[in-house]
């Protein structure tokens, strides 16, 4: 089983320096595309990966290129953003990437900026990540000494400066959009699209902002081309995926597994199925922001599509498990919370629906809730569903809360009927 | 300009309209007389999608069945495109929007200053939000004391961000703005403080809900629907903004912004909005007051013998000069200039604004050049300011400036598919792309940071660089030579912008008092005309009708003391007129010795007032009618809000009795304000076309008055039960087609008759929509107003030279210019109390290197001496006024004339 | 009044952008690593060195969770409170800590020597619960573990 993006990447180990990642190959994607690639090549070499975005919504990489305008006024610098803000709850694979192998995102970002002529590039960090911000640091000095960032690189004549920016926290930084005002040191509320970032981005120029799982396979893609990217995976969709697992496994962790394994594989190949007295319950399957999956999911292939059907999302590829000592109330709870508290306060259903939810769920949790909230509870998930917000961050909160209700309903029910939560 | 754009077709409801394809869905809807409940749009602010109320359903296809939501301010209208606004899915989620606001506002409308006009209720009522469903404590917050013109009271608020946008991106202000995040978002200042920017009272009307309230109105507050409203227009200062004057028991309440697409638009200064209290004020001069010889105080009279007193001083064989005002309509300006005679008749400005009055006059008359509206100012793409302070003469300028450099990015963003009522994007690709602006002032102020170039100068400097613009366009220009190095290249580059622009704008004015610098403004104007472009030339004016005035035959105020120099004069009347803000103080009391009797006329106690044999009340804007003509020439009507019960009377018809007695009943047959419009207009051609200023008094609606009072209006006969509880008769006015009454037609009067808005289901100020013809357009029927001057094609230019110069400083002196201050400057709003509060004492302005070298400190006190005249102010260091200038605040409550630019001494205290 | 140390740092970043307001956010931070918090002054001082108003700078202040419009203690711990670090228990933690220290998140300690907050989640869930003193990462956390960390921080 081939794992590119985390061959080299020794969990507590040092992350290789520039030295050791040339020595197994690194930067050869980089010089093969320089030298005998145009950026419209590389881009559509990309676009015919079929690589899709690892940010959570799964939007194809190469076509989010070929929207930058690539003969327009070259006098003002465009952009490339790397999305490494990562605070979705139950998400700790860019962190895994950054920290482990730094350069192999820079070798990545240099080549995507060449691809749409970008001659600036930033990382846009989340905050609490140190450990990578200083790893990161010193493999773009690294890289600078090398040639491989700065002026004319690698005599090909492009130019890119790549600077870290760590951010001052909030979840809602790593919305593509609100992020770019965060970078532009304004408060990080959403940007309406169209017009998309690749058309105005930061500053009002054109813009790219794709994940750090994302940008780490562009090398690859250059050096082993399309098909054997779309090899990788069980599915159509094409490359391996970061797969986590936290909650009451008996292994936690972090895995590169093809794209598509089932959640069964996962949880009990991988994650050494639940942890001794625990029982399944169910799941998001990627993150906060996905709909709850169950044990009749469980065969259910993690690809994009395919989780999808099953009425969730692949979102981050990191599952959170609910086990049976944990209350579902409680659970749901404290994921809308941290929806409510991140919340940038922009637009009505989300500013205002989401401290609602909070309130009816903490107070069913206490054992003071009322029947009606159940039906408010769903009238809320509905009100801050998909269109009905700025951006997707309400949508995403409306996921766990709308599936937990359907898959914990009696559960609830008790909480209010008992007047206390049963697993207190 | 774009020509016009090929409808498209959409269907809303099934049925099918035609729309402008570059407007967005709720902009259309809402110009077609479709309601669709909205917060964060708003048409000056164009759409941010945040508030979620304007949700519509949009579909696919005609076999959509389905459909989905989306936000009618962000959807642009395309061919095609099918709607519906009555889905049941839609109209539940825009009541949710409603019931999930409410959830934290504190439902205090009863107590609350907006009820009866607050959007938030319009929108509760139209997404038909019943009952509470939220059982948990509401949110709580601080509240911030904003200064003496906006009340706060942030639990009121439903965060649709309307205020930070307008007070921020709109009108540049810093200091408001939005804090913390989720649903504790909160809008204010970083910490307690008066707000600064000039035109924080729009907040009042931009926010949806009683958040930003009018101070002014809280103190003696009243209901909107208790009120009796008139179409009024602003008398603070020469741009003419249109305002909705509202009175109760007798006194006026508040003054609000009345649209005019040509003119305000939706907004209005803080001078114009909280100067109105001087109508209030207790000193206001409500009787006739005589002050006979033997007598130490005036003694209040009847008409009778008022009369009596009057008869012989104003039959025909009597010397009568009259002194006619800026401030006072062109109504009572000719009805003065009737009853005095065209050879007795005298502008009552100072001479160098007489001289400079007219020169501009008459170059706007007679060279064709454009005055643009404010609207049309917004649409400039290159500018230049030549020595006014504009946010302190003309502040509704500076704010149309504002929208003005954003016009470059326009045109980028279309190219980029962003339409241009879509802010933020606009805004985000904009910015530093700015349409040039350039200013030359002798000092900063906040418009400097939209500016391309800024150049600090003396006044001298100043106007070189207009005449070297001027010559760079036209070789045949006169000539201004001056020593400053920088002049020639940036004159080039200004030049160079004017001359490729499409709508080229020149602003200069009086304020200055300098001729050299509206010579050199004129000269470019005139030659960018030579060279074929349609240059705009926009001339700021110290007063209310001081364009007005200008148009009357009439001498200088300095040849009136020549004209009496050796004649006794038997009467001088004086129209609402402060002679001691006009000239120094010797030369007025020398006409006053030399005036048998003095006649005044005017609303409060001036120096000049108390200086009058005969004291006449004379009506303020607020209790009569009258016509003023703004900077641009265009001609505006005022109407009564106030039935005045006292002696108080418009100086036209005081003037117009006066007038009888004079010639007697035949000759001059005037009996309402239609009369004296008339004869105005026959008497002196440039007011011709004032006879097309319809409709006049006769007019009716469905054979009634148009109602000045809301169908609402409560307590007719219990207002006054305390004195009567007999119905009162109703106040009468013979000179509008308004009555003092709630019945008659409420819906849709003409638009220069709009006394409130109101339509069904819109009680807030947003039914406003209803009124114009598209959003942030013109008022349905015409933009108010009658353009006096029209351009008319150029006849031969010439160029002005420099004109008379100001004195040279010795040394240890220095070049007082003067300076304006938009809260103090003016006279009447100098009095309101909430303007006194933001009215600084007298100072003067210099430069640290100066202040250095006469060892002088911010905050300290010095005399400064000029033409003999010795002044205590305060010092106020700034850093981008240039050497050698002081900056002295003119025209503050309390302080002399001053003859300024001139030079001066400083002395320590 | 920043140091010149402050105001150094802060150019530095401000000659990155296309204007100074952009550095607002790098500008607070490197404010509040000198001085552990934004003080209403500090958003004046920012607010000169930016050129912008204090409202501008206090409106992105307050916005981020990370910038401390209030003072903290000489430390600072996080704890994480999201969802994984729930159902592995950082409850019982929170409860451990602040007993010990008798402040309850928010709060700072009355030697002002710890201030205690909650964190979402810190990206390490495979290693719940977890938490940051400082700049320091901390994970897979007991009870036991607690008083020997604490120590280390004066
Ligand atoms: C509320 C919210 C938070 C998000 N947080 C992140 C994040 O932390 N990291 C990330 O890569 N994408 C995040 N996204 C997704 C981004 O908006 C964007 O889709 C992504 O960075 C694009 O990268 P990709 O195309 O490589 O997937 C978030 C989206 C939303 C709505
Ligand atoms: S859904 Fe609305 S309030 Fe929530 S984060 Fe997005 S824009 Fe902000
Ligand atoms: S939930 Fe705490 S680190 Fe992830």
């Amino acid at each position: 089983m081939e794992r590119p993006l985390t061959k080299y990447i020794t969990p507590g180990s040092i992350a290789y320096n520039l030295e050791d990642y040339k020595k197994v190959g690194g930067y050869a994607g980089l010089k093969k595309a320089m030298k005998n690639m145009t950026p419209a090549e590389v881009t559509s070499l990309v676009k015919g990966s079929n690589l899709l975005g690892r940010g959570g919504a799964g939007f194809p990489t190469g076509v989010k290129w070929s929207l930058v305008p690539m003969n327009g006024d070259d006098s003002k610098p465009k952009y490339l953003i790397c999305n490494a803000d990562e605070m979705e709850p139950g998400t700790f694979k860019d962190r895994y990437l950054l920290e482990g192998n730094p350069h192999q995102l820079i070798e990545g970002m240099i080549i995507s900026a060449y691809a749409i002529r970008a001659e600036k590039a930033y990382i846009f960090l989340r905050w609490a990540y140190k450990k990578a911000e200083a790893g990161l640091r010193t493999a773009i000095n690294e890289a600078y000494k090398a040639g491989y960032l700065g002026k004319n690189i690698l005599g090909s004549g492009f130019n890119l400066e790549l600077h870290v920016h760590s951010s001052a926290g909030r979840y809602i930084c790593g919305e593509e959009t609100a992020l770019l005002n965060s970078l532009e040191g304004k408060r990080a509320l959403p940007r309406t699209k169209p017009p998309f970032p690749a058309v105005s981005g930061l500053f009002g120029r054109p813009t790219v902002v794709n994940n750090v799982e994302t940008l780490s396979w562009i090398s690859h893609i250059v050096e082993n081309g399309a098909d054997w990217f779309k090899g990788l995976s069980l599915t159509g969709t094409g490359g391996t995926k970061l797969y986590g697992v936290s909650g009451k496994v008996k292994n936690p962790g972090i895995w590169e597994l093809p794209l598509g394994i089932t959640m069964r594989e996962l949880l009990e190949e991988h994650a050494g199925g639940m942890a001794t007295g625990h029982k399944f319950r169910g799941a998001l399957p990627g993150g906060a922001s996905t709909d709850f999956l169950i044990e009749e999911h469980l065969d259910v292939k993690m690809d994009f599509t395919t989780v999808a059907a099953a009425g969730s999302r692949l979102g981050t590829g990191t599952m959170i498990v609910l086990d049976d000592k944990t209350c579902p109330v409680a659970f749901v709870h404290n994921v809308e919370r941290f929806f409510a508290l991140e919340s940038c306060g922009w637009c009505t259903p989300c500013r205002e629906g989401l401290p609602w939810v909070e309130k009816m769920l903490a107070s069913i949790e206490e054992g003071t809730g009322k029947m009606e909230y159940l039906d408010l509870l769903k009238f809320n998930a509905k009100y801050m569903g998909p269109g009905n917000t700025f951006c997707a961050h309400a949508p995403g909160a409306a996921e766990p809360l709308q599936s937990g209700l359907k898959y914990f309903y009696d559960d609830f029910v008790e909480h209010i009927t008992g007047k206390k939560c049963p697993w207190k | 300009m774009s020509l016009e754009v090929a409808m498209v077709k959409i269907s809303i409801e099934g049925k099918y309209y035609e729309a402008k394809p570059e407007k967005n869905l709720l902009e259309t809807c809402l110009s077609l007389g479709i309601d669709i409940p909205h917060f964060c749009f708003h048409p000056a602010l164009g759409s941010v999608g945040a508030c979620r109320l304007c949700a519509v359903k949009k579909f696919r296809d005609k076999d959509d069945a389905k459909g989905r939501i989306v936000m009618s301010c962000m959807e642009p209208v395309t061919e095609g495109l099918i709607i519906s606004i009555d889905d049941p899915e839609v109209k539940a989620f825009r009541s949710s929007v409603i019931e999930s606001l409410m959830t934290n506002h504190p439902h205090d409308c009863p107590v609350c200053d907006e009820g009866g006009e607050c959007h938030l209720q319009d929108m509760t009522v139209m997404t038909g939000h019943i009952y509470r469903r939220f059982d948990f404590p509401k949110r709580t917050y601080y509240n911030q004391e904003l200064g003496p013109f906006i009340s706060h009271d942030m639990n009121r608020c439903i965060q649709c961000y309307r205020c930070v946008r307008f007070y921020g991106d709109y009108a540049g202000g810093k200091d408001l703005n939005v804090f913390a995040s989720r649903n504790h978002v909160y809008f204010g200042r970083h910490e307690d403080g008066p707000l600064e920017n000039e035109f924080s009272g729009n907040l009042v009307e931009v926010c949806p809900t009683g958040v930003f309230t009018d101070k002014t109105l809280k103190k003696h507050f009243t209901r909107k629907w208790d009120l009796s409203n008139a179409p009024s227009v602003c008398v603070h200062c020469s741009i003419g903004c249109n305002t909705i004057a509202s009175e109760r028991y007798g006194y006026l309440r508040r003054i609000m912004s009345r649209y005019n697409g040509a003119v305000n638009g939706y907004f209005i200064c803080d001078r114009g909005r909280f100067g109105y209290e001087f109508v209030n004020d207790e000193k206001r001069i409500k009787t006739v007051l005589i002050h006979s010889k033997n007598e130490i105080v005036p003694e209040p009279v009847n008409y009778e013998q008022l009369l009596s007193c009057l008869d012989q001083s104003l039959s025909r064989n009597k010397n009568i000069i009259g002194i006619g005002s800026p401030r006072a309509s062109l109504e009572s300006n000719f009805a003065l200039m009737t009853l005095v005679g065209k050879e007795n008749f005298c502008h009552g400005i100072s001479k160098k604004e007489y001289l400079l009055t007219n020169t501009i006059t008459e170059f706007l008359q007679h060279t064709g050049i454009r005055t643009p509206s404010l609207k049309q100012i917004e649409k400039a793409d290159a500018i230049l300011v030549l020595g006014e302070d504009l946010t302190n003469t003309a502040p509704m300028i500076s704010l149309a400036l504002r929208q003005a450099v954003r016009n470059l990015p326009n045109e980028e963003a279309k190219g980029k598919g962003i339409q241009l009522w879509n802010d933020a994007p606009v805004r985000e690709l904009a910015q530093d792309s700015k349409s040039p602006l350039f200013i030359a002032t002798p000092f900063g102020d906040s418009l400097d940071e939209i500016a391309e170039d800024t150049f600090r100068a003396s006044y001298r400097d100043i106007a070189s660089l207009g005449f070297a613009v001027a010559l760079k366009l036209d070789k045949k220009a006169s000539e201004l030579k001056s020593d400053k190095k920088d002049i020639e290249k940036l004159a080039g580059k200004i030049a160079f912008s004017l001359k490729n622009a499409k709508n080229p704008l020149i602003i200069s004015g009086v304020s200055s008092n300098d001729e050299s610098i509206v010579n050199a403004a004129l000269n470019i104007a005139t030659a960018l005309s030579s060279i074929g472009s349609k240059a705009m030339l926009s001339l700021v004016l110290p007063e209310c009708n001081s364009l007005g005035l200008a148009f009357f035959p009439g001498k200088s105020f300095e040849d009136a003391f020549h004209l009496i120099e050796n004649k006794e004069i038997d009467t001088l009347i004086v129209l609402e007129n402060d002679l001691f803000r006009r000239a120094e103080k010797e030369s007025v009391n020398n006409l006053f010795k030399k005036s048998r009797q003095i006649v005044v006329l005017d609303h409060l106690p001036n120096k000049t007032a108390q200086a009058a044999d005969v004291l006449l009340p004379a009506a303020t804007f607020a209790e009569s009618e009258g016509t003023f003509v703004n900077n641009e020439g265009r001609a505006q009507r005022f109407y009564k809000a106030i039935d005045s019960k006292s002696q108080v009377k418009e100086s036209w018809r005081w003037l117009g009795d006066f007038i009888k007695i004079r010639y007697g009943n035949k000759e001059v047959l005037w009996n309402r304000l239609d009369d004296i419009v008339e004869s105005m207009a026959n008497e002196l051609p440039v007011f011709s076309k004032l006879k097309e200023y319809k409709p006049g008094a006769d007019f009716r609606m469905l054979s009634t008055k148009i109602p000045r009072q809301t169908m609402r209006f409560s307590g007719r006969t219990a207002m006054n039960a305390n004195i009567s509880v007999a119905e009162p008769k109703l106040s009468q006015d013979p000179d509008s087609p308004l009555a003092f009454s709630m019945e008659g037609q409420q819906e849709m009067p003409p638009s220069s008759l709009v006394p409130f808005y109101w339509m069904p289901g819109w009680n807030s100020v947003q039914a406003m929509y209803d009124y114009v013809d598209e959003p942030g357009g013109s008022m349905k029927g015409g933009d108010p107003g009658i353009r006096l001057i029209e351009s008319t094609e150029g006849i031969e230019n010439t160029y002005f030279g420099q004109g008379s110069q100001n004195n040279a400083a010795e040394k240890d002196e220095w070049q007082i210019i003067p300076l304006n201050q938009i809260f103090g400057s003016d006279e009447l709003s100098s009095v309101s109390s909430s303007v006194l509060q933001k009215t600084h004492e007298p100072f003067v302005l210099i430069n640290q290197k100066d202040a250095d070298i006469i060892s002088i400190n911010d905050g300290d006190y010095v005399q400064l001496e000029i033409l003999k005249v010795k002044l205590r102010v305060k010092v106020k260091i700034d850093s981008s006024i240039i050497q050698g200038l002081a900056g002295l605040s003119v025209n503050l409550p309390g302080m002399p004339f001053f003859n300024i630019p001139d030079t001066g001494k400083f002395h320590k205290l | 009044m920043l140091t010149e140390e402050e105001k150094k740092e802060i150019q530095k970043e401000v000659k990155q952008y296309p204007y100074p307001a952009v550095a607002c956010i790098d500008a607070l931070k490197i404010v509040q690593q000198h001085r552990g918090w934004i003080s209403d002054e500090s958003v004046k001082d920012i607010a000169q060195v930016l050129r912008i108003s204090s409202e501008e700078v206090d409106s992105v202040a307050t916005f981020y969770s990370r910038i401390y419009r209030k003072p903290v203690g000489r430390n600072v711990i996080l704890i994480c409170d999201s969802v994984s670090c729930m159902i592995m228990g950082y409850e019982s933690l929170y409860q451990y800590i602040s007993k010990k220290l008798g402040i309850s998140f928010g709060g700072t300690s009355s030697d002002r020597r710890f201030t205690l907050l909650p964190i979402s989640c810190l990206g390490d869930c495979d290693n719940a619960p977890v938490m940051i003193i400082n700049n320091d990462h901390f994970n897979r956390l007991t009870i036991e573990k607690i008083d020997e960390l604490l120590e280390h921080y004066k």
